[in-house]
């Protein structure tokens, strides 16, 4: 977990490939320079253009920096109408983009390290795999959607560790939500890192607690600035009440959460 | 260069920008991305007597052109900022004015006695205006007798610089003003947010724990524009202007109606940088129609 410096950078959109109707992967390069450092499980507050409605940034995890072809990798999710402009972005437009912000996740070296994500949350979940293959660790990840349709970017997930899958209609994968797979009812991993809907998130944490395995979560509570000033994102912690989502997370450890699971 | 420094009562801004309390944390959180030391001023967030932990989440939710907030001015207590912020900060070039707020006037003059003898601390902001809190707050700051009765308990105890933040959310800001001012204020700054409420029509919900909240950004604008010019009219003390500026062009709006100086607040959210290209802005501004100094702006509007 390391401080990396905040940067307010323009991009230029080189890709947006877009899944379906609902989800765009917007492949973004820096109008000059180099990105700067990034940690898995960090987020970007990014400007929307083409949204007369809306004009806060939107808060988006870093799924992948692509350092050899200089490119930031942000998955979309089509939530509103911000989120809703950037999905419909053009490749050669122009966006404005904060990162890195927040704490992200734990990079452990020992045991098996599970990666578990569901719908748009797999996205910072690919850099974290991406990260921890690099380090000689083999991530294995368990991702859930509700429709095939909804799986997202897994032929680049396949490419970093065995993937396993449920649907929630049965048409990939296990039939249901990710706590039925065996995978996770085993129990026979380490460390947990999850991202995806609040449901979701907290039903692997209860299944983590009770297994004893440590768990990560990232949250993504409503916020405005992203960089800590605001104090809107709050989450109750057992250590330290109400704390930024932004600063302190958005990756928290689950024995840090007041969580009833 | 045009001379942009104005003064706030005794106080020396070298620059008329500053940033607004609860949007700019302790001005660190920023130091990335700007050079603190060219604000003309950072308001830090509002302290308290004790440490609190503000409201429920949720705390925010975005509207046209603005948002609302309910953060219930959590922060960690005036102790924790004499001994733990204030050290880190206080040797930055730019005016630190600390935003004080209370539940009862006793709170106010406790935390202006511990400021009191902070040398760097160049003023104290007192927040009788704050629409989230159950007890204190904006109830200090919706009646001339209310927002007297604070202002001159703090008098008593703070013999710096004393700016009142009012509230927008009265029938005549003009007499809360007045009243303020004859209470002691050194200067008055305005607005704070407007009290608004919005509905999650689906789930058919609040979309706030607190149900109500305070509206800030664009869309408060030309009320609160409205309510500086009408101040500045009504007092003889310096007025600072806040709600929804964008950019230099919107601070120039303030200080043209009267505002001797202006505050960012949910601009930081969307451009940390606002406050810095604002005071660029204002420069060129001045040099484009052959000013000397931004004094001369201040209620210049035509009329």
């Amino acid at each position: 977990m390391t401080e990396n410096k905040k940067h307010i950078l323009d991009f230029t959109v080189r890709q947006n490939l877009r899944f379906g109707t609902n989800y765009a992967l917007l492949k973004l390069m820096p109008a000059c320079g180099e990105l700067p450092p990034c940690e898995p499980g960090q987020f970007a507050q990014v400007l929307v253009p083409n949204s007369k409605n809306t004009f806060l940034r939107r808060p988006i995890s870093i799924c992948n920096i692509d350092r050899n072809e200089n490119l930031l990798w942000l998955l979309v999710r089509r939530a509103g109408e911000g989120t809703a402009a950037l999905c419909d972005l053009h490749e050669g437009e122009t966006l404005n983009v904060m990162l890195p912000l927040g704490h992200g996740f734990t990079l452990h070296r020992d045991g098996t390290m599970l990666l578990v994500g569901g719908g748009v949350g797999v996205a910072p979940l690919f850099m974290l795999g991406k990260v921890l293959k690099e380090q000689g660790m083999q991530p294995e990840f368990l991702l859930g959607a509700r429709t095939q349709a909804d799986l997202l970017m897994l032929g680049h997930f396949n490419d970093l560790g065995t993937v396993h899958i449920t649907t929630d209609d049965g048409s990939a994968g296990v039939h249901g939500v990710v706590t039925k797979h065996p995978v996770l009812t085993s129990g026979n991993m380490a460390h947990i890192a999850c991202c995806g809907p609040m449901p979701m998130m907290r039903a692997v944490a209860a299944l983590a607690r009770q297994q004893g395995i440590d768990c990560e979560v990232s949250l993504e509570n409503l916020m405005a600035c992203g960089m800590g000033a605001c104090l809107c994102c709050v989450e109750d912690t057992a250590d330290a009440g109400n704390v930024c989502v932004c600063t302190e997370g958005p990756v928290f450890n689950i024995n840090r959460l007041k969580w009833q699971i | 260069m045009a001379n942009l420094s104005v003064n706030i009562g005794n106080l020396r801004l070298k620059n008329p920008v500053m940033t607004a309390s609860g949007t700019f944390g302790y001005g660190e959180e920023f130091a990335d991305l700007i050079d603190l030391n060219q604000l003309g001023g950072i308001i830090v967030k509002g302290t308290t007597r004790m440490p609190r932990q503000g409201n429920p989440y949720p705390r925010m939710v975005e509207t046209p052109s603005g948002m609302l907030n309910a953060v219930g001015l959590q922060n960690k207590g005036v102790d924790y900022f004499v001994e733990h912020i204030y050290p880190r900060i206080c040797d930055l070039d730019t005016a630190i004015i600390v935003n004080v707020s209370g539940s009862t006037i006793d709170d106010y003059v406790a935390v202006c006695e511990r400021l009191n003898p902070l040398d760097k601390v160049a003023a104290v902001e007192i927040n009788i205006s704050c629409p989230n809190v159950k007890q204190g707050g904006m109830t200090f700051g919706t009646t001339c007798t209310g927002a007297q009765s604070v202002v001159s308990a703090c008098r008593k105890a703070y013999d710096g610089t004393m700016i009142v933040k009012l509230t927008p959310n009265v029938t005549d800001v003009t007499e809360i003003a007045r009243a303020a001012q004859e209470a002691g204020a050194d200067a008055l700054s305005l607005t704070n947010t407007f009290l608004g409420m919005a509905i999650d029509v689906e789930r058919q919900t609040p979309c706030l724990s607190t149900i109500t909240g305070g509206l800030s950004g664009p869309c408060i604008r030309p009320i609160a524009v409205r309510m500086v010019w009408q101040v500045a009219k009504a007092v003889n003390v310096p007025v600072i202007g806040l709600g929804g500026i964008m950019n230099g062009r919107d601070a120039l709006e303030f200080i043209l109606a009267g505002a001797t100086a202006v505050q960012f607040g949910t601009a930081n959210f969307v451009d940390p940088q606002a406050t810095i290209k604002a005071i660029g802005y204002i420069n060129d501004y001045l040099d484009r129609h052959g000013l000397d100094s931004v004094n001369q702006l201040i209620g210049a509007l035509k009329a």
